[in-house]
């Protein structure tokens, strides 16, 4: 069984979800729309109070360099373009539509009928391309990176294969798998349009074994439309975490290493997209929708019905918190994200977003970090990092602020996937100080390259 | 014998050689150090603790040399030692020194535990840093103190220390020196190195708060919510108000705590004042100021003098005695969210 080669932890999976099927959630009375839904430069608004808005209006169109466009959700009027609380806490801009019934923009096809790559007539790459940047589409396993940035390789770059990322490797998230069992001809399509985008002849879809019913399905389904699909493959991986990291996830599927940064997959002729992101612009090329809504996993050890939703981007989450059953009263702590990366919220008022895979519910006791005690050199964290880091040394680097130490030992390397702080048998918070000497080695560098482009 | 005979000769020999060698290596690569700067170095306090920008105190002595042979000490100040050790340096060096004014650290946030109630509760690793990278803390406020006690861990003079019941930090103002290491290490820039002031008074806005005053008086009861009036009642133009924050320079400031008495959130604090007079008895609500209950401090922990909240009706905030009477929040602060749950990363 294939899988990847260094490190990686096996947390219990409780996949709680993954029997219930999608459902569409309620059209929220108000929706909120953040301009830094995405990695890179934030959008920038173009309406103002007072806008009459539909279903697909653009809200605020790409900012400079790496950024992408935001659409509204919802139909109705912008009640104000100001700086709102996000998930993290701190105020950013963003668009608040109350909403008024549901109108839709006409360019939108509302159909559910599954156009075909061959329905689409002699597309050309660069339409592909540009419709995808039009929608405002970003990777939708978390990371949110601009899409239409990653089909464009480099010159001197080639792609060789497309790695449709259907991992999900966070436990209790069924987003993807859910997603899968229920539109899978139409991320058939949605890969063939990625070859057709980058000129690429093979595909894999890389699934874990606990999805046996997903891998059989679309097995299935290429056995029998073997001429429609050609060049597609599943890949059947091993449990484990975290395969469903980009660099995790080349190993496993094709067996190649990616160097360290500022090295990219492409360099390695490898394009990984989630199976979240292939829906998203099987939508986009195809209906001619922008990025409004996504799946969403609702779900949590006591939640009374852990549900996977459609749900528009913009709506709060204590509406999909409502939906699910409401809050139970032992809730400690809520995630948005898996458990192993996702991130706290401060406040259940903020929306969906283009990059909320799941909202995990845990309860107070569950929650709780054990009490931290002295490293006892046991190399746990060596043997689970993925990235053949020594985290222990990167934590203690970083308590001495030795970031020379930091930088030589490749902490910019870190993913972040938290496998050191959750296999650590003292409980030591090994991730938040690695992220510490991360963010500021990578400030020295950025410095560093400044002065050297300022000394030039 | 003859054999002890040679082996003698021929060491003594060897060790010869290699002595004329080394005295000749010695003499051809002798490095010439400039002998003021193990003087300059021997007035210097030793603490090697980068307040002057340079590393350590050898860093510093050779830096004053190097001005010296250019002219002037300009720029240059010890700021553990102060005037008088820069005096001495002078001294040595033949200049003269630079009238410097001493400064002090001084925490800009007031947000107590009673005035910024928390929303949420963070149990990740403790420490400042950690805080600020993964959210915005545990209070509404995003510009306040985070409380796990950097600034206490960076000071190499023993002079900042957490006050458990506030919270917050509180600057010891005969151990400071004002090196700056608490100020580079708060990760919200919260702590300024300050001019100490006349008789070591001073009137500063205790606050950090960049959002709108909606926003800021719902985090916290004591931020700063731009609301100018400071500005308009400084005769001496000593007040800004930037991105919703006002700013009193120290070397405009007259000290004379007008400002104090106008601020609606008490977010402006003087220290090292003798007490006030209380005011006249029978005219509480006099138009003139609200602030009978908070003003005036011993040390930079500001204390209540007079234990009675004035209110005037047409002020939202009550004056709030700092003792430990529990007041509950004013008007405006009431609607704070409700209690969220935990925050942090992981499982």
């Amino acid at each position: 069984m294939k899988t990847f080669h260094i490190g990686g932890v096996h947390p219990a999976e409780n996949k709680l979800s993954a029997a219930s099927p999608i459902r569409i959630a309620a059209i929220p009375k108000q929706a909120v729309f953040s301009m830094f839904q995405h990695i890179g430069a934030p959008a920038v608004p173009v309406v103002k109070k007072g806008d009459e808005v539909k279903v697909g209006t653009l809200l605020g169109e790409a900012g400079k360099g790496l950024s992408v466009p935001v659409f509204s959700s919802v139909s109705g009027k912008v009640s104000k373009v100001d700086a709102v609380l996000d998930s993290s806490g701190t105020r950013r801009m963003a668009v608040v539509v109350d909403v008024e019934g549901d109108e839709w923009e006409e360019t939108i096809d509302r159909s559910d009928k599954l156009v075909t790559f061959k329905d689409l007539g002699g597309i050309t790459s660069a339409e592909v391309v540009n419709r995808i940047k039009a929608a405002g589409i970003v990777g939708m396993g978390g990371a949110t990176f601009p899409t239409g940035v990653k089909l464009m390789p480099p010159p001197g770059t080639k792609a060789e294969a497309i790695i449709v990322n259907a991992v999900e490797c966070e436990p209790y998230l069924t987003a993807d798998h859910r997603l899968m069992l229920e539109k899978p001809e139409q991320i058939l399509v949605g890969i063939q349009l990625i070859k057709h985008a980058v000129n690429c002849p093979k595909a894999y879809i890389g699934i874990e074994m606990n999805k046996p019913d997903a891998i059989q399905l679309l097995q299935n389904l290429l056995k029998e439309k073997a001429a429609q699909y050609p060049g597609i493959e599943v890949v059947p991986l091993k449990v484990k975490y975290p395969q469903g990291g980009e660099k995790q996830l080349i190993d496993a599927v094709i067996g190649r290493q990616v160097p360290a940064p500022p090295a990219l997959p492409i360099n390695v002729g490898a394009i990984v997209q989630n199976v979240g992101t292939v829906y998203a612009i099987y939508e986009a090329v195809t209906k001619n929708k922008p990025l409004i809504e996504r799946i969403i996993t609702v779900t949590g050890k006591s939640v009374a019905q852990p549900s996977n939703f459609l749900a528009r981007i913009g709506t709060p989450m204590q509406q999909l918190i409502d939906e699910a059953g409401g809050l139970p009263e032992d809730t400690g702590k809520i995630i948005g994200g898996g458990p192993m990366m996702g991130r706290a919220l401060m406040s259940l008022e903020v929306p969906v977003t283009k990059g909320s895979s799941g909202l995990l519910l845990m309860t107070a006791k569950e929650s709780r970090r054990g009490e931290v005690s002295p490293c006892i050199r046991c190399a746990k964290c060596v043997s689970a990092c993925p990235m053949g880091l020594e985290p222990y040394l990167l934590a203690s680097y970083t308590r001495l602020k030795d970031w020379d130490g930091c930088e030589k030992n490749d902490v910019t390397s870190c993913i972040e996937c938290g496998s050191c702080a959750f296999t650590c048998p003292s409980n030591r918070p090994l991730l938040d100080n690695i992220r510490v000497a991360k963010q500021t080695v990578m400030g020295i560098i950025k410095a560093r390259h400044m002065e050297s482009i300022s000394k030039k | 014998m003859n054999v002890i005979l040679i082996a003698v000769i021929v060491l003594g020999a060897i060790g010869l050689v290699a002595a004329l060698i080394l005295f000749l290596a010695a003499k051809k690569f002798a490095v010439h150090e400039d002998e003021r700067i193990a003087l300059v170095q021997e007035q210097l306090p030793g603490a090697n603790c980068g307040g002057c920008g340079f590393p350590g105190c050898a860093g510093f002595a050779g830096a004053c040399v190097k001005a010296a042979d250019k002219g002037s000490l300009e720029g240059l100040l010890c700021p553990v030692g102060g005037q008088p050790v820069m005096e001495k340096v002078a001294g040595i060096l033949g200049m003269q020194a630079e009238a410097s004014a001493p400064k002090v650290a001084v925490v800009r946030c007031n947000g107590t535990c009673e005035s910024r109630p928390r929303i949420a509760e963070f149990d990740g690793a403790r420490s400042c840093r950690v805080q600020q990278m993964l959210g915005s803390g545990e209070t509404a406020c995003a510009y306040g103190c985070l409380g796990c006690g950097d600034c206490v861990a960076a000071c190499q003079f023993d002079a900042i220390h957490m006050n458990p019941e506030t919270g917050l930090p509180e600057v010891d103002e005969e151990k400071c020196t004002a090196c700056g290491a608490c100020s580079k290490a708060c990760p919200r820039g919260i702590i300024e190195i300050r001019l100490k002031g006349l008789k070591n008074r001073r009137v500063v806005v205790l606050c950090n708060n960049k959002d709108k005053g909606a926003q800021t008086r719902k985090a916290c009861s004591v931020g700063c919510i731009a609301c100018q009036k400071c500005v308009k009642v400084c005769k001496f133009e000593a007040i800004t108000v930037a991105n919703n924050l006002a700013y009193i320079d120290a070397e405009k400031c007259k000290l004379c705590r007008k400002c104090e008495d106008e601020c609606p959130q008490n977010a402006i604090l003087s220290f090292n004042f003798p007490p006030r007079k209380p005011k006249a008895e029978g005219t509480p609500a006099a138009s003139t100021s609200t602030t009978a209950a908070k003003t005036a401090s011993a040390g930079i922990k500001p204390v209540a003098v007079e234990a009675k909240p004035v209110a005037v009706e047409a002020k939202p905030v009550v004056a709030k005695p700092a003792a430990s009477e529990a007041t509950a929040p004013a008007g405006a602060t009431t609607d704070n969210p409700k209690v969220e749950p935990a925050k942090e990363q992981e499982a």
